[in-house]
């Protein structure tokens, strides 16, 4: 990470607590994630991931301690939350200004690889080309900072391998900030700058990840990078 | 075994099956004509024999006669227009009540606590028990039929808009708020839309509603209409007026109901067909 980075992040989380009921979710976190950085946040399931992100995206409001995120975010569910009576094309325009927001859409779907599918009905789309045009609706805003909740969880492994080659080509032209959630280490490895590990409501754990890319899972430094990663992780679960 | 299944699947899903299938629908079709047509000849048969006074029950071919001349009279004619006039006006009124209606309580809390309540318990109201009123209220002129039939037929849209509304998935509500979208544009691209098969299911109800609101309205006291008509022929003992009135309520009816599900799939063309209500 670079100095002025170090200086001036995009994201700034101070002391966020959270609480449901008696239950405390996230315990004064800290957290920043800089200009153009790509963070993957990993975490047992419950570890309170989405509640994070929901905060960060606005929908859940601050209760304790301070955050700082730019407007122009968006977010990309697990589910891909299309409207099912609006085309495509449209979902993607939804909400866009200007009398060139159906040429910011179609180009937004060409970018996702659905260039072939602006015109139809979302229930008829595969899961995976859902979940696409949901990434194709948080990037035609052109975001400072995307939010990605378990974007592929729900995809089979062959079509995940794909839409993650994909979402670091995105990344790669777009230089926006990127939080990822993922239960997926390998994910977390191909794709982050850093991955941080929520745990007991804090970053339990944080882990520069300085390989070269476009990285590949066969290599011997990415091996050994997962290697450190999971015995982080392990160490952390014992406890 | 990989290979066989493969190739099985082909076979059923790609060769056989849609032959099948389109030999076979006629013919059930045939088939269910069958006993109806058969009910029809043995009541002609009863008629022929003496067995059914035409004063209990006119036959089939003397109800086709009747209906031609009644057409050719112009009786018939008059007296539908009448009853599709009073129907129709009072399914306008009633669309546009119970969509404003619902929407007002929909969209505002407001809204909500002033118009629900009142709604539900309206609901448990028979409006057919309203006649006597109606009648004293409005006299015997158009006035009471409308009126009726725009009651009975309000209630169902207003209910099931305002589910449909509030039963909106909060899922898309939130995308939309991710989205920067206004209230608006929330209400008009997300709810209004989510809400519109809801507000399709309400209209069929109402369709229907209304043409019983109208029969009873008509048969009660009217000078012109269907159910006038059939009224009237009560007074002569002719059972082929007043079953040519049955057969022309059907047809509406049958009509009607038709014209919603077109409209349905037409503005429903997004809901993959086996969503859709039955056929
Ligand atoms: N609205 C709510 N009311 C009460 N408890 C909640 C609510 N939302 C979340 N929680 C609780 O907060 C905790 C964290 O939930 P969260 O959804 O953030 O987990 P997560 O890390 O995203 O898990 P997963 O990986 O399974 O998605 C869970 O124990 C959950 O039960
Ligand atoms: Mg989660």
């Amino acid at each position: 990470m670079s100095y002025e980075r170090r200086l001036e992040p995009l994201i700034r989380v101070e002391g966020l607590s959270r609480r449901y009921g008696a239950a405390t979710v996230l315990d004064r976190l800290d957290l920043t994630i800089g200009h153009g950085e790509f963070l993957a946040l990993l975490g047992r399931s419950g570890s309170g991931k989405t509640t994070l992100l929901r905060i960060l995206a606005g929908l859940d409001r601050v209760e304790e301690g301070k955050v700082s995120v730019p407007r122009n975010a968006a977010v990309v569910f697990q589910e891909s939350r299309l409207l099912p009576w609006k085309r495509v094309w449209e979902n993607v325009a939804l909400g866009l200004p200007g009398p060139d927001a159906h040429d910011r859409a179609m180009a937004a779907l060409e970018e996702v690889g659905l260039g072939h599918r602006t015109h139809v009905w979302p229930l008829t789309l595969s899961g995976g080309e859902a979940q696409r045009v949901g990434i194709a609706r948080a990037l035609v805003r052109q975001p400072e900072f995307l939010m990605l909740d378990e974007p592929f969880a729900s995809l089979d492994a062959l079509t995940r391998l794909r839409m993650q080659a994909m979402v670091g080509e995105l990344w790669r032209k777009h230089r926006c900030a990127v939080l990822l959630v993922t239960h997926d280490v390998d994910e977390a490895l191909l794709l982050g700058d850093r991955a941080v590990v929520l745990e007991q409501g804090r970053i339990g754990m944080e882990l520069q990840i300085s390989l070269v890319r476009p990285r590949r899972q066969d290599d011997p430094d990415f091996v050994s990078t997962r290697r450190a990663l999971l015995a982080a992780l392990d160490v952390h679960d014992a406890v | 075994m990989l290979e066989t299944t493969v190739e099985r699947g082909t076979v059923i899903g790609g060769t056989r099956r849609p032959p099948r299938r389109a030999l076979r629908l006629p013919t059930r079709t045939l088939r269910r004509l069958v006993s109806p047509l058969l009910i029809l000849l043995l009541w002609q048969a009863a008629s022929w024999t003496g067995l059914v006074s035409p004063q209990t029950l006119a036959s089939p071919l003397r109800i086709l006669s009747t209906a031609t001349d009644l057409t050719r009279d112009g009786t018939l004619p008059e007296n539908l227009l009448v009853s599709l006039a009073r129907a129709g006006i009072g399914l306008a009124i009633a669309v546009v009540a119970g969509t404003g209606l619902a929407l007002a309580a929909g969209l505002s809390r407001f809204g909500e606590e002033a118009i629900d309540a009142p709604m539900q318990m309206l609901r448990t109201l028979p409006a057919l028990a309203l006649v006597p009123l109606f009648i004293l209220w409005f006299g015997i002129g158009e006035l009471p039929k409308v009126a009726l039939v725009a009651l009975g037929s309000t209630i169902p849209i207003y209910l099931n808009l305002f589910k449909g509304i509030r039963s909106i998935d909060p899922k898309l509500l939130e995308m939309g708020r991710t989205l920067g979208l206004s209230r608006i544009q929330t209400v008009r691209q997300i709810v209004l839309p989510g809400a519109l098969p809801d507000l399709l299911t309400g209209l069929r109800f109402s369709v229907g509603i209304s043409w019983l609101m109208l029969v009873v309205a008509e048969q009660v006291n009217a000078n012109s209409g269907i159910g006038h008509m059939m009224t009237d022929a009560e007074d002569f003992l002719r059972t082929d007026i007043i079953l040519v009135g049955l057969l022309v309520y059907a047809l509406l009816g049958l009509l009607s109901d038709q014209m919603v599900r077109t409209l349905e799939r037409i503005l429903l063309a997004w809901q993959p067909v086996r969503a859709r209500g039955p056929r």
